[in-house]
């Protein structure tokens, strides 16, 4: 069958391979825009430096295509990724701000899997009635919220009413701990800080709460899809005719099966929740890549031109690792799926 | 109906016009909110169509015109909802009310423009991509290259583009655009590609080369033709998605600049969330809000509800009365396609069916 562990590295490596290329690709396309695209791009970059800065940024500009993408793809290899205007190195900002961002889009997609598969469940079981209908009305509104309005709603309106905050990681900023991962609730657990846990998880509600919601229309449609495919089959029909509970059917025999699919889209949504995260974070102070993006691309009035080149690459690269881990899931769960 | 006028016998033209009336309805019989959906579509596309030709109809007040008086303490500006003003006025005495009609016609070009080109341009790599993809010719080696290049430019969030663009070329529409078509034109490649694969090993594919009919042919007539029902799915609910992308990248501050003389509903929600205390003066981003998600939503419950029936599978799960592959019509570029078919076409839908 070609299912042994052997056979996994080669499928991996496959995979990872494969990888390179479109990060390349990546690289490239980001050096276009921010390079090769631009209009007069040394005031916009650094309108209150120093007139010998900008004389130093336009000659960079005039140097050779070539010479001007090897210099700008050597420094993002050896992780020297420039400073900002303000003086500040980007790539430690960065490399503390995506656990933060990770933390946001797992907390997320948690709640996209227990929330939204089970609607996807109930869906297929009430497939065109009412029950089904309800789901869909429900999933579409999230499809249909732009991320904006979906924050700017629940912090501004939402919030007061349930009483939750909707600014940053803690009340109290910073925490009397060390952060070691960057994860606000985990660097509580770390600690032993048990209040600051709660206070972690309050704060972690909110964002991710929106972020799921309007994300979550992927998942239920899926599951909704595959467990009507499911539904029909012969075993599934001997379960019900042994006389186990309906329940136990449709959560424990269809489901398991239905869920495959589901997984790999979930891994697909990844590019999704990260672009939601840049207005998601914004709005909710979360010190993620997603704020920093924003400032970094003009948004808090100082522009950060290496930055911006860091967030776009960072982003991408952790779209393409998604996809690449929904990949590779898939053929782990998939029994069909050949590993060589 | 054009497409109709074209077809050679009058007598095919009325029934192909009741089957496909007869389909639409049930259609819509099948699943109330695909008929919702409908519905909303057609007040968005009625509405923009009024305010780009006669706005006066509806319209009261220009996109910046002060409806209050000059002499006013400012606060007074700030009228909530009345029946002068259904939505209410903002810090600087303008109609929200015209503001968010105003919009919409932009909001909605923009959201069909940009699916639309991305169905043709993507549609047609994905054709080529997938329907010469034979390893070792020349075909193959233009499949591998579109289908890499749309690997790149798949891992790019649109929303990050758009942030990059507005760094390099500053804010405006076109940025907006840019952003949004680069991002958008891959996933038609994907979805086209993919359905081409499934489609062109088919009998029926095999059975018209066997007949000496062209290459360009077969893919143009039969293959194309099959691979119109998903496409014109994710085309509607691109709309809604690409109008939300759109608005999403003005509020970030990278598209149309608001107050200026054409809203936005992005770019409104951006300045008063930022400029006015929204928790008291709600009405401010309330109309721009529920304009756009009702819009959005219009078009994704036509969408989703069209996907349910144009899917064979989930189709026959969910009602035993629907029978038809056929769309319905308020899909113009759909019923040209399906009234367009020769007798050639139809002989490879039978050979379809019998498979």
């Amino acid at each position: 069958m070609g299912r042994n562990l052997e056979d996994l590295i080669i499928f991996i490596g496959k995979r990872f391979l494969q990888l390179l290329p479109v990060l390349l690709g990546v690289i490239v396309l980001t050096f276009l825009v921010t390079h090769v695209a631009a209009v007069d791009p040394c005031p916009r970059w650094y309108p209150k430096a120093s007139h010998n800065v900008l004389l130093a940024c336009e000659a960079q500009f005039k140097l050779p295509l070539w010479t001007q993408f090897w210099d700008y793809f050597s420094q993002l290899l050896v992780g020297n990724w420039g400073t900002s205007q303000l003086g500040t190195p980007v790539f430690p900002v960065i490399a503390a701000a995506v656990p933060a961002t990770l933390e946001l889009v797992i907390a997320s997609m948690f709640l996209m899997i227990v929330i939204g598969i089970p609607l996807g469940v109930i869906a297929a079981q009430y497939a065109g009635r009412w029950g089904d209908h309800l789901v869909r009305v429900l999933y579409l509104s999230g499809w249909s919220v732009p991320t904006y309005v979906g924050a700017v709603v629940a912090a501004v309106y939402l919030a007061p009413a349930v009483g939750l905050p909707t600014s940053g990681e803690y009340s109290v900023y910073p925490p009397p701990f060390p952060q070691v991962t960057h994860m606000s609730i985990l660097d509580a657990i770390i600690a032993g800080n048990f209040p600051y846990t709660i206070d972690a998880i309050n704060h972690l509600i909110l964002p991710a709460g929106v972020l799921a919601f309007i994300n979550m229309g992927i998942a239920t449609r899926m599951t909704r899809a595959t467990m009507l495919e499911v539904l029909p089959l012969d075993y599934v029909k001997a379960a019900r005719m042994k006389g186990l509970s309906n329940f136990i059917v449709l959560y424990k025999h269809a489901l398991r099966n239905a869920l495959i699919a589901t997984v790999t889209v979930l891994g697909l949504t990844a590019g999704g929740l990260l672009a939601g995260t840049v207005v998601i974070e914004e709005v909710f102070s979360w010190p993620g890549i997603g704020a920093y993006a924003f400032e970094a691309l003009g948004g808090a009035g100082v522009p950060n031109f290496d930055g911006a080149i860091a967030v776009v690459v960072v982003f991408s690269i952790g779209v393409v690792v998604a996809n690449l881990l929904s990949d590779i899931l898939y053929g782990i769960l998939d029994p069909r799926v050949e590993w060589r | 109906m054009d497409a109709y006028a074209s077809l050679p016998a009058p007598r095919r033209l009325a029934s192909t016009a009741g089957r496909t009336l007869i389909n639409f309805y049930k259609v819509m019989r099948a699943n109330p909110l695909s008929f919702a959906g409908f519905v909303l579509v057609s007040i968005t596309l009625i509405l923009s169509a009024i305010v780009v030709i006669h706005p006066a109809l509806i319209v009261p007040y220009s996109a910046t015109q002060n409806t209050g008086v000059y002499n006013e303490p400012p606060t007074i500006l700030r009228w909530p909802p009345s029946f002068a003003h259904p939505f209410g006025t903002d810090e600087g005495g303008r109609d929200i009310y015209s503001d968010v009609l105003l919009a919409l016609p932009l909001d909605l070009g923009i959201g069909i423009g940009i699916a639309g080109i991305s169905v043709f341009l993507g549609g047609f790599l994905g054709l080529v991509a997938g329907y010469w993809d034979k390893p070792g010719t020349l075909g193959g080696a233009t499949s591998t290259v579109i289908m890499r290049v749309t690997d790149v430019f798949l891992a790019f969030p649109s929303l990050l583009l758009a942030l990059a663009l507005l760094a390099s070329i500053g804010r405006g529409v076109a940025t907006a655009f840019l952003a949004i078509f680069i991002t958008w034109w891959p996933f038609y490649v994907r979805l086209v590609r993919g359905e081409v694969l499934a489609v062109k090993h088919l009998p029926y594919v095999t059975a018209a080369r066997a007949a000496g009919v062209k290459e360009t042919r077969i893919l143009t007539r039969h293959v194309l033709r099959n691979v119109f029902d998903p496409i014109i799915v994710y085309f509607t609910l691109d709309i809604g998605t690409v109008l939300v992308t759109f608005s999403t990248i003005s509020y970030i501050g990278a598209g149309i600049l608001w107050p200026g003389p054409s809203p936005e509903w992005g770019s409104m929600m951006s300045y008063y969330q930022g400029a006015e205390p929204i928790f008291i003066y709600w009405w401010f981003i309330a109309a721009p809000a529920v304009a756009i998600f009702m819009t959005a939503l219009a078009y994704s419950l036509l969408g989703d509800g069209l996907r349910d029936v144009l899917d064979p599978r989930t189709r026959r799960a969910l009602t035993q009365s629907v029978t038809t592959s056929e769309p319905p019509p308020e899909e113009p570029a759909l019923a040209k396609a399906t009234t367009e078919t020769s007798a050639e076409a139809e002989a490879a839908e039978e050979s379809e069916m019998r498979s």
